[in-house]
């Protein structure tokens, strides 16, 4: 909730910061989010099965040691989950949780849900030119089979996890809780 | 000036004080006990100094004395710099005033969060609204690095735990929690519509007991999200005020809807302000029929009254709109002033 400035406000300039370092996303980018929501039902298949294939091997990579493996498995799942969901590798994926529309485009990083600043045209309030991730996850939740789970809170985020593997992370869970 | 007495439960022995405990509050603040008592509450935007005079405040609540049940100290809104909100509630606090202490997590991360939240507790704040904040890039600093470490929602949920678990958001045990009504903000006439019901029933979740809305001068909008949230039931456990204002001009309003985030101002609303002879009356006209019509609402708790650099009108729209049916907000004197509502603010 704001209150309006009508005379101190500036016009808003397009992309006035970039929050993580990077310039602001590229139309290559919101072309590659738009696929992945469009195939959010696929995809959602496709990483459930992902999943348990993962808990199924958390034996045998716990023998190699997790933290060995940390660093190539983080960089392949960089180079695979950037072309698919241009992820920014926050360590601790929820892409099933928000209609497989990376939450980390947000520039305010928001996880469970969109802000009050969405424009009209659905894009964002502080890139006007990119679609808001969370229009974009509503659209990816509605075709997916266990879309419901946007209605979930989740918890706020361990910053630590940031440029770690999130595949490791679910094989570990799956060994601590089968 | 309203000749009511304020509800007794309203009322302690010293106005710095907290009130008595009642049963089934998670607060000892006002605002909690008229909405609890199904009263048609009204909450009204304070607009903050720009100064380190602790007088600026007291002259600033001055309009709203006796017309409101809880005053939003704004934190740095539209990411401009002011007094900080947690001082503004602890100050107006102090005189007995109803504030609500804002929290905006563009600005702090969760250790500066839950200190102040622990801060502002000790200093007899009782309601807390939990926001994501606007981007900086529509500030006065663009330059600045916005944190964002939690989100709105997130938030809830730690100043929640805070105070029903006792512990940090690390699980560290707090010896006296905070006694706090915990708040969100809800934008129902931004995209993606559908979803905005299920947000809010995803911050009613995660702990938020009172929603305060965006401006509201869309009204089948409004009515739309209002039924979507009857239909979960979401009205039934929170208490949901909408946020109104008066517009100044229609060029106000044009300029509102194009340059401040989340301001939806419909067509129609624009051309009644530009049709019409006498342009600010024509927006306070507007805003005292928009409350009447959300008075009747089904599920509409209360009203949240943002009038910016119109503060002095607010208590001629709450009166005007007879929201309040001779009920009487606190006040600090019992003894009604009579003095005409124009020269409040001066005296």
């Amino acid at each position: 909730m704001t209150a309006a400035r009508a005379e101190d406000l500036p016009v808003l300039t397009p992309a006035a910061f970039e929050p993580r370092g990077r310039p602001p996303p590229p139309a290559r980018s919101v072309w590659r989010r738009n696929w992945s929501v469009r195939h959010a039902r696929a995809l959602e298949r496709l990483y459930a099965a992902f999943d348990k294939t993962l808990r199924f091997a958390a034996p045998a990579l716990a023998r190699i040691g997790f933290e060995r493996l940390e660093r190539p498995v983080a960089f392949v799942e960089r180079k695979v989950k950037e072309t698919l969901f241009d992820c920014r590798m926050c360590g601790d994926c929820v892409l099933s949780s928000t209609g497989i529309s990376c939450p980390m485009n947000c520039p305010k990083s928001l996880r469970n849900g969109p802000c009050g600043g969405v424009r009209a045209n659905g894009n964002c309030e502080v890139y006007p030119e990119m679609p808001c991730v969370w229009v974009k996850a509503y659209e990816g939740s509605r075709l997916m089979a266990h879309g419901d789970r946007i209605a979930l809170p989740l918890p706020p985020l361990d910053h630590r996890l940031k440029g770690g593997s999130s595949w490791l992370k679910v094989a570990r869970a799956g060994l601590e809780a089968p | 000036m309203n000749e009511a007495l304020p509800h007794p439960h309203d009322v302690g022995v010293d106005p710095s004080a907290p009130l008595v405990d009642l049963p089934g509050h998670s607060s000892r603040g006002r605002l909690e006990r008229v909405l609890r008592r199904g009263e048609f509450a009204v909450t009204a935007e304070l607009n903050p100094p720009d100064s380190a005079d602790p007088q600026d405040v007291y002259d600033r609540i001055q309009v709203f004395e006796g017309w409101v049940d809880g005053v939003n100290a704004t934190d740095g809104s539209g990411a401009h710099c002011h007094m900080s909100s947690v001082a503004i509630a602890a100050l107006l606090t102090r005189v007995g005033f109803s504030t609500i202490f804002q929290i905006s997590c563009r600005d702090h991360n969760r250790i500066a969060i839950q200190g102040n939240v622990l801060g502002a507790a000790a200093l007899g704040v009782a309601n807390i609204l939990c926001l994501t904040g606007d981007g900086v890039q529509c500030g006065d600093h663009p330059q600045a690095k916005p944190v964002f470490d939690l989100d709105s929602t997130s938030l809830l949920g730690v100043i929640k735990r805070m105070r029903d678990e006792g512990v940090f958001q690390s699980g560290r045990k707090i010896t006296t929690p905070p006694r706090v009504f915990i708040g969100a903000a809800e934008n129902p006439f931004v995209p993606p519509y559908e979803f905005r019901a299920q947000r809010l029933a995803k911050k009613i979740a995660a702990g938020a007991q009172f929603i305060q809305t965006q401006y509201c001068f869309d009204l089948p909008r409004l009515r739309s999200f209002m039924a979507r949230v009857r239909d979960m039931g979401l009205d039934q456990r929170c208490f949901i005020l909408v946020g109104v204002g008066p517009l100044a001009s229609a060029k106000t309003a044009r300029w509102m809807r194009a340059n401040v985030a989340g301001v939806h101002v419909p067509d129609e609303v624009v051309k009644r302000l530009e049709g019409a002879k006498d342009q600010k009356a024509e927006g306070k006209a507007i805003c005292v029929e928009m409350i009447r019509t959300l008075r009747e609402e089904k599920g509409v708790a209360g009203v949240h009254v943002m009038a910016y650099r119109q503060e002095h009108y607010v208590s001629e729209i709450v009166h005007e709109s007879g929201v309040l049916k001779g009920r009487a907000p606190w006040r600090r004197s019992f003894i009604p002033k009579l003095q005409p509502v124009e020269t409040l603010g001066a005296a």
